[in-house]
């Protein structure tokens, strides 16, 4: 396994290269090595490394999938179809504050739709984009098991439960 | 109780997802201060505890002994609190629980409806212990079963044990737990593995969460028990990423159990060692299935297989394994202690003990419960969820999420246990209940699953694959308005087809809401197909948004909603929608409680 970074990103930034691969900095590199160097050894890591690289780089663009692929000795294919299988894995950047709507059942009784197309409409994205400031991205999740607090939204770590549509956007307006 | 004889008095605060929500910790924090502050620190107690189970009301504390319930404290109410209750001795009218439909309140809580009718076992240390601390669950008799398992019993004598109290797998299937585990352990095997299923999945479903974060000893208590019978010595709790209080609990509590000799090489010196790890999902509902769960921890894509061979004789990694339900996991470690007679003394014939479900939807009390099996469905939605919320009308209630159905009011009166609830084409599942008033539109709820269990779809056999995004575009084509004579038989014959021919549990159980929403609401699909109309005024493309002059009562209601200024009212005169500045938002129709508006 090649304990350098993948080509091309210690490369200076040119047109040419996608901005998204741009962030994975050298140092976030080194502590994927560390997370494969503790995995190697046991069968069936690649789930539990893919979450911890996606801890560190924020997501796990196709340079980080291919880096973990020949560190664990495994086909890259392997590595995506994993990736691409669980919702929890994302291939795209995520906004500074990801913004969670639950679509489970008590929470769509409670009209959190609604909330999803306020959100939209204010924001200006679908649901897994980002803001062209970063700041924000949307996503539609499966039931957070708060079902008592229906319909709820999630910013980052912070629950909101009862959430109106009308009122969505007074509590995204609180994360800068 | 715990540790009451040094205090006068404890205070139970939830601190389960739903109150932590609702600012539980910050009211902790407030009455810590309060308490110092009055000097009240030795005499009164605070605990956090897991989840209550009255969720709406949060956040809730209880104080013992007097067993006063109360609700939605805020932190700057505490000061009021602590001068009324522990220095005057009365409890808070203002924050004690009045039912809807009364005007006094009820003080103590055993005495409250939502409480009254519960028998807790699974749940039987909801707000008394603290979830963090494992000497709280071992003074409530807890690792005691662990302990006549491991040294007084054999693994037959488990077997047995478990067999008679007739207790079923809580994950939903209800195959019988003790009969899994003698298939298991009469296969030969070095190596076999115990695995615990906490990928709760189904949406409106989260009994297993509350189970995790308030009481994780007594879901490794039942993972001892059953190792030790089917002669594992690893175990894994499979918990999905979604529920990150969960994962820290039980480890918290796995750590505890290895420092105290409960986990980890020669348990309670008998020479039995069971190591236990968690396994944290990625999100993927198909996990739930058991061969699914099993390829996820081997690290691969979630995907369920052909059965035989049951993974009894080989499951993870190819070797011999058990999994169960966290739900079951917790009935076990009584059914040891009490014996299986104790255990099958209530429920029905063929479903013994009792069954958690989760409330929640258009109900007025909304929360966890755990009633015995066999309780009609009607107490479970009048008495214990304080019936519908806001004056409206029942309508249905979701059991088991996408892979069951809805049970019409005509149906109340069914016994809540396996066999009754199939009957009627839903299905018990894990115990998500979710209740829908007249707002609801049943083919839109169709659709809504369908969208579900289509996205989930693993995608490995045809008839799920294919079948499920099938019956969801006939489904998207009758609530745009362009359903096709024929629509409804379609659904009922593709649906069986899929039933019939999926590989796993999720295709097989996925066209359950079309089903039974069509057997149940039959003239709702008819109205969306031959009259173009949505009796619930949810499809969009179906509502004109146009007042029915005879039917609106002048109230203006749904003008001062509508924020497009699109409604024409005066006084005693009926609104009218100017249809250039409608936007179609659906404002008005929310407002009018007269259905006016179609």
């Amino acid at each position: 396994m090649s304990q350098e970074p993948a080509a091309g990103v210690t490369e200076t930034p040119n047109e040419g290269v996608d901005l998204r691969d741009m962030s994975i900095k050298p140092e976030m590199y080194r502590k994927i090595d560390r997370i494969i160097e503790k995995y190697r050894s046991r069968p069936g890591s690649l789930i539990p490394v893919l979450q911890q690289a996606q801890e560190v780089c924020g997501y796990l663009p196709d340079k980080v999938q291919r880096y973990i692929a020949a560190g664990l000795k495994i086909s890259p294919s392997v590595v995506f179809g994993v990736a691409t299988f669980y919702s929890f894995f994302t291939l795209v950047p995520r906004g500074k504050h990801v913004i969670r709507v639950c679509l489970g059942t008590a929470c769509y009784v409670n009209r959190s739709e609604e909330i999803v197309d306020k959100l939209k409409e204010k924001l200006g994205i679908q649901v897994g984009e980002i803001t062209k400031d970063g700041k924000y991205s949307i996503e539609a999740v499966r039931c957070l098991g708060a079902c008592g607090l229906a319909p709820v939204v999630v910013v980052g770590q912070d629950t909101y439960g009862a959430v109106a549509a009308t009122k969505v956007m007074d509590i995204v307006n609180k994360y800068e | 109780m715990v540790e009451t004889t040094s205090y006068r008095s404890n205070i139970m605060i939830c601190a389960g997802t739903g109150c932590v929500a609702n600012g539980s910790l910050k009211l902790k924090d407030a009455l810590a201060i309060e308490l110092i502050r009055r000097g009240l620190q030795n005499e009164v107690k605070i605990v956090l505890t897991g989840c209550n189970g009255f969720c709406a009301k949060g956040p809730v504390i209880v104080v013992y002994p007097e067993d006063i319930f109360y609700q939605q404290v805020k932190a700057e109410d505490v000061p009021h609190l602590v001068e009324e209750h522990f220095i005057k001795g009365r409890p808070v009218q203002k924050f004690l629980y009045t039912p809807p439909a009364r005007t006094e309140a009820i003080p103590v809580m055993s005495e409250i409806p939502f409480f009254k009718h519960q028998v807790l076992r699974a749940l039987r240390n909801r707000s008394l212990i603290d979830a963090e601390k494992i000497e709280e669950y071992i003074a409530r008799d807890g690792y005691l079963a662990a302990g006549k398992a491991l040294t007084e019993m054999t693994p037959e004598q488990i077997v047995t044990e478990m067999k008679s109290s007739g207790l079923r797998g809580r994950g939903g299937a209800g195959f019988l737990s003790g009969l899994k585990w003698e298939l298991c352990a009469r296969v030969p095997g070095e190596i076999k593995y115990i695995l615990c299923n906490g990928d709760e999945g189904d949406p409106g479903a989260f009994m297993d969460r509350s189970i995790m974060e308030a009481d994780p000893h007594s879901v490794l208590e039942g993972m001892i028990i059953a190792a030790k019978a089917i002669g594992a010595h690893y175990g894994y709790i499979y918990v999905r990423a979604e529920y990150p209080l969960a994962v820290s609990r039980l480890q918290l509590a796995i750590d505890q159990a290895m420092e105290q000799g409960l986990l980890g090489k020669d348990i309670l010196g008998s020479g039995f060692d069971l190591d236990i790890e968690i396994y944290q999902g990625a999100g993927a509902f198909v996990c739930g299935e058991e061969t699914a769960l099993m390829a996820s921890i081997e690290g691969k894509r979630g995907m369920p297989r052909a059965k035989p061979p049951f993974p009894a004789v080989k499951g993870l990694w190819q070797r011999p394994s058990v999994l169960n339900n966290v739900e079951t996991f917790a009935n076990v470690p009584p059914i040891i202690l009490n014996g299986a007679e104790w255990f099958a003394g209530i429920g029905s014939e063929k479903s013994k003990g009792t069954k958690v479900f989760a409330l929640s939807g258009a109900l007025n009390n909304i929360g966890l419960v755990e009633v015995p099996m066999g309780i009609p469905l009607r107490t479970i939605i009048q008495d214990i969820g304080g019936g519908i919320k806001g004056n409206r009308k029942y309508k249905a209630v979701q059991l088991g999420g996408p892979s069951g159905g809805c049970i019409p009011e005509s149906l109340l009166d069914t016994p809540v246990d396996y066999e009754n609830i199939n009957k009627t084409g839903a299905i018990m599942g894990s115990g998500g209940m979710v209740v829908m008033d007249e707002t609801t539109c049943m083919p839109a709820m169709a659709k809504f699953f369908l969208e579900f269990t289509e996205d989930e779809s693993c995608g490995k056999c045809v008839p799920c694959r294919v079948g499920n995004k099938t019956l969801l575009n006939i489904l998207e084509r009758i609530t745009n308005g362009e359903g096709r004579e024929g629509d409804i038989e379609l659904l009922e014959t593709l649906s069986l087809q899929v039933k019939e021919s999926s590989l796993c549990g999720l295709g097989q159980t996925s066209p359950n809401p079309v089903l039974t929403t069509i057997r149940y609401f039959r003239d709702e699909y008819e109205a969306h197909i031959k009259e173009h109309r949505c009796p619930a005024r949810v499809c969009t493309p179906l509502v004109k948004f146009v007042v029915d002059q005879e039917k609106c009562k002048m109230c203006g209601l749904c003008f001062k909603a509508c924020p497009a200024g699109a409604i024409v009212w005066e006084k005693k005169k009926p609104a009218y929608i100017d249809p250039e500045k409608c936007t179609k938002c659906k404002s008005c129709i929310k407002a009018c409680r007269f259905w006016s508006i179609d």
